[in-house]
C-alpha cells in the first residue's frame, strides 16, 4: 500500500507521477540530503537514523568502495586510501591545494585537477565525491520509494567555475540530474524563508568541522546577491576540540600520549564540547593505556576562554567581509548561523554581540542548508505553483571577462549579475593584419590576470587582415543558471565564430577535455611561431619598401654595378618573405642592411650638403641660437 | 460520519499545518484516473467549497466533497512508516482492487 504525502490545494500528483526532488549539502566533514514531504523540508535519515553522512570514502583492493561512517572509523588504519575533505580538492589543480605535504594522500598532478593514487587505482575529485553522491541517492531513493527526478546541490558562494563545473560532473557521474547548484549560504537562507522575509542585507555564518565561511547576501525582489564572501579554510568545530584536548593534557600533567590514547581523547573532548552546549559542566574521563585515570571537569566559563582566540579569529574575516561589501555590522538585518560548531554558547554570544542581534539558531544548524536545498528543488521540480510561483535567482559570485593587452583583465560580466544571463562587448585587433584573436576567459576580482583565475582559453581564426582596430569583433558571455559559462566570440563583418564551453579540464574521466587541453597546449606553440615569422615578415617588406623608395629618388648616387647588387639583395629578401622560415628572413633583412650602407651614407652626406649649401658659417652658428 | 482520521494522522496533519502557517485542514477525495480507475487526493485546505463536508477528527479538519463521498465511506486514514519512508495510509473498505503499488483502486 502506496504512502501518500499532502500536498498543496489542487496539486495531488497523478498516480505513478509524483516528481521527487532533493536536496543536498554536499560538505567538506559531513553531507545530508533533505526533501519536501507534505509541505515541510525534512531531512533523510540512513538505515540507523543518523541525518549525517561523514563526507569519507575508503577505497578497497577489490574495489569495493565504503562510504561514510564505516569509512571514517578505518580513517586511521587505511590513511592513504581513506579520502577525507575530498571538497578541497574539487577543481583545484595541486598548486591551488593549501597544506598538500601535510596530507597522507599520493597525489597525481594532472591538468586542472590533481588526482589521488589509491589501491584501486587513480581516482579524481569528481569519482570521490560522485561516491558521496551515490550514497545519498540511494538512500533518498529508499526514502521516497520512487525515481528521484532531480537533485539542488549546494556549494560554497566562493566556488569558481571549475569547482561548480566539477560538482556538477560529480553528481552526472553519480546518475543525479542535478536541477540547479545553489550557494549555500543561500540555501541557509531559505531554509529560514528570508526570501519570502523583507528586502535587506542578511549575513551567514558557517562555522563547520573544518572551515569557516561568512557571506553576506543581499535580498530584493526575491533575488539573492552575494556581496562579499570570506573566511578560513583551516578554522572549524574540530580545532575547538582540539583546545580542549590541549587543555586537559595541561591540566592532568599528562605524558605524550600514545596515538591510541590520543585518539580516544579527542574523542572524549568532543563530547565535552557537544554537552556543554546544554550544559554548565562537561566530565573528561578516560582509563589510559598505562592504567593512568584522567578525570577532569570543564566548566562553561573555561571553555570559552580557552577557545578565545578561535572565536575571535572567526570575527576577523566577517569584519572584512563588511568592509569588502562596504557595509557597517549595524546595516544586517539578520544573521543565519549555519555548522554545527555554531551549537556553542560562546560563538552564538560573540555573533550576537558583533552584530548587536540574536542570530537565527531555531533551525538545525547541520540541516540548514540541505533543507534550504530541498525547497529549491521542490520548486524547481515544478511541485509548488499557483500564486507561489517564483523562481529563486542566484547570482554570479565572482566577475568573469578576458585577458586584454598587457595582461590586463576586462571583465564582461560583473559579480552579482543575477542568472542566467548573457553579455557581450566589442573588441578589435591590435596589430595591422591580425588575422587571429586569442581569447583567454578568466575569472576574479583583480585587475592583472596573474591574480584572477583562468578558465579557458580559445582562439578565433581567419579574421580579415585589416589595420589595427578596424576589425570588429564580438565576444558574449553566456551564464546558464548553474552559473556555468560559455563564450563565443564572432568577427562582425565576415561572421566568422569560435567558442567554447567553459568546462574546466581535469583529466580521464573525461577524455574530452583532456583532447581540448593538449590541442590548445599545441596551439600556444604554433601561435608564438606564427606570431614571430609574422612579425619579421611584416618588418622585411618595411625594409624593401624603404629601399626602394630610396632608390627611386637618389640612383644617380649609385654606380650601375651598386644598384645590381642592391636589387639583387632585395629579390632575395622578398623570395625568403614568401617562405616560412623566420631565421632566413632575418638574415636577408641583415644582407640588405649591409648592401644599403654605403648609398645610406652618400644620402645622408646629400642632404646635408642641400641644406648647407648657400649659407655662411656665420649664419649656421646664429642660426642655431635663434 | 464516514471517514476516520487516527490518531498518529491527525497529529500529523495539524503539524505540517502549523509548519505551513495556513490552511483550515485536509482535504480527502478522490478523482479518475491512474491505471486502476481511481486515484487519492490529499491536500492542504484554503478554501471550502459549496459541495464540501466538513468534519472534525482528532481536532483536525477533514474536508471531503460530494462526490468522494460514497469511495471513501468507512475509510481510515493512518500515519505509517515503512522502512526509511513515511507518509499518510488510506485504508479503504470500499476498494475491490488496487494496482500493484496501491496509488490507484476500483471500487
Amino acid at each position: 500500500m502506496a504512502l501518500f504525502q499532502i500536498a498543496e490545494p489542487g496539486e495531488s500528483a497523478a498516480p505513478h507521477e509524483h516528481k521527487l526532488a532533493i536536496g543536498i549539502d554536499l560538505g567538506t566533514t559531513n553531507s545530508l540530503v533533505a526533501t519536501v514531504r507534505s509541505g515541510m523540508a525534512v531531512c533523510l535519515h540512513d538505515a540507523q537514523g543518523r541525518p549525517l553522512l561523514p563526507s569519507v570514502v575508503r577505497y578497497h583492493v577489490d574495489g569495493q568502495v565504503d562510504v561514510g561512517y564505516e569509512a571514517r572509523k578505518t580513517q586511521a588504519v587505511d590513511p592513504k586510501n581513506t579520502i577525507i575533505s575530498v571538497k578541497r580538492f574539487m577543481g583545484r589543480g595541486k598548486q591551488d591545494i593549501a597544506h598538500v605535504e601535510s596530507m597522507p594522500y599520493d597525489f597525481i598532478e594532472a591538468p586542472g585537477m590533481v588526482k589521488l593514487k589509491t589501491h584501486a587505482g587513480i581516482k579524481s575529485p569528481v569519482e570521490v565525491s560522485a561516491e558521496i553522491l551515490k550514497s545519498l541517492k540511494a538512500r533518498a531513493e529508499h526514502a521516497l520509494a520512487g525515481e528521484l527526478l532531480g537533485a539542488v546541490i549546494t556549494v560554497p558562494a566562493y566556488f569558481d567555475d571549475a569547482q561548480r563545473q566539477a560538482t556538477k560532473d560529480a553528481a552526472r557521474l553519480a546518475g543525479l540530474n542535478v536541477l540547479r547548484l545553489l550557494n549555500e549560504p543561500t540555501a541557509a537562507a531559505i531554509a529560514y524563508g528570508l526570501d519570502n522575509a523583507a528586502e535587506g542585507v542578511y549575513a551567514v555564518y558557517d562555522l563547520g568541522g573544518g572551515t569557516f565561511d561568512i557571506s553576506i547576501l543581499k535580498l530584493t525582489k526575491g533575488v539573492f546577491e552575494v556581496m562579499a564572501t570570506g573566511g578560513d579554510s583551516a578554522l572549524g568545530g574540530d580545532d575547538f576540540d582540539h583546545r580542549i584536548f590541549c587543555w586537559v593534557i595541561e591540566q592532568a600533567k599528562l605524558q605524550p600520549l600514545s596515538p591510541e590514547d590520543a585518539r580516544r581523547l579527542m574523542m572524549r573532548c568532543r563530547e565535552a564540547k557537544e554537552f556543554l552546549t546544554n550544559n554548565p559542566e562537561a566530565p573528561i574521563s578516560l582509563r589510559l593505556g598505562s592504567d593512568e585515570m584522567v578525570d577532569i571537569k570543564l566548566d562553561v566559563q573555561t571553555f570559552a576562554e580557552i577557545t578565545r582566540t578561535l572565536v575571535s579569529k572567526t570575527l576577523q574575516p566577517v569584519k572584512k567581509a563588511l568592509r569588502d561589501a562596504g557595509l557597517r555590522a549595524d546595516d544586517i538585518k539578520g544573521v543565519v548561523m549555519v555548522g554545527g560548531a555554531t551549537r556553542m554558547p560562546q560563538i552564538q554570544k560573540a555573533v550576537g554581540d558583533f552584530f548587536r542581534q540574536e542570530p537565527l539558531t531555531n533551525l538545525d544548524p547541520d540541516k540548514v542548508v540541505a533543507l534550504g536545498a530541498a525547497t529549491q528543488a521542490n520548486l524547481l521540480a515544478g511541485n509548488k505553483t499557483g500564486k507561489d510561483d517564483w523562481l529563486l535567482l542566484d547570482v554570479i559570485p565572482l566577475s568573469l571577462g578576458l585577458e586584454t593587452m598587457g595582461g590586463l583583465t576586462e571583465k564582461v560580466i560583473p559579480r552579482n549579475s543575477t542568472i542566467p544571463t548573457a553579455r557581450a562587448q566589442e573588441f578589435t585587433t591590435y596589430k595591422d593584419g591580425q588575422t587571429a584573436m586569442a581569447i583567454h576567459v578568466v575569472q576574479g576580482e583583480r585587475e592583472m590576470i596573474a591574480d584572477c583565475r583562468s578558465l579557458a582559453r580559445f582562439e578565433l581564426r581567419g579574421i580579415p587582415a585589416m589595420v589595427a582596430g578596424a576589425a570588429r569583433i564580438r565576444v558574449t558571455f553566456q551564464v546558464d543558471a548553474d552559473g556555468l559559462l560559455s563564450v563565443t566570440a564572432r568577427e562582425q563583418t565576415t561572421g566568422v565564430e569560435a567558442s567554447i564551453n567553459v568546462k574546466p579540464s581535469y583529466g580521464l574521466s573525461d577524455d574530452e577535455i583532456a583532447g581540448m587541453l593538449k590541442d590548445s597546449m599545441a596551439h600556444a606553440k604554433d601561435d608564438a611561431m606564427a606570431r614571430a615569422l609574422r612579425e619579421a615578415q611584416v618588418e622585411g617588406e618595411r625594409m624593401i619598401e624603404a629601399t626602394e623608395a630610396a632608390l627611386a629618388e637618389d640612383a644617380h648616387l649609385l654606380s650601375t654595378a651598386e644598384i645590381d647588387k642592391i636589387n639583387t639583395t632585395i629579390a632575395k629578401l622578398r623570395n625568403s618573405i614568401a617562405g616560412d622560415n623566420r631565421r632566413l628572413i632575418n638574415l636577408a633583412m641583415d644582407d640588405l642592411g649591409f648592401e644599403t650602407q654605403t648609398f645610406a651614407h652618400r644620402r645622408m652626406d646629400q642632404s646635408i650638403k642641400k641644406v648647407l649649401s648657400g649659407r655662411k658659417v656665420n649664419d649656421i652658428a646664429t642660426g642655431e641660437d635663434a | 460520519m464516514g471517514v476516520t482520521l487516527s490518531e498518529s494522522a491527525a497529529k500529523h496533519v495539524a503539524n505540517f499545518l502549523q509548519k505551513r502557517g495556513k490552511g483550515i485542514g485536509l482535504r480527502l477525495g478522490v478523482r479518475t484516473s491512474g491505471c486502476s480507475g481511481m486515484a487519492y487526493k490529499l491536500e492542504f485546505v484554503d478554501e471550502v467549497n459549496e459541495d464540501d463536508q466538513v468534519f472534525e477528527q482528532n481536532g483536525v479538519k477533514v474536508i471531503i466533497d460530494a462526490k468522494s463521498m460514497p469511495y471513501l465511506e468507512g475509510m481510515e486514514l493512518d500515519f505509517a512508516r515503512e522502512g526509511l519512508n513515511e507518509g499518510f495510509k488510506f485504508n479503504n473498505p470500499n476498494v475491490k482492487d488496487q494496482c500493484g503499488c496501491g496509488e490507484s483502486f476500483n471500487v
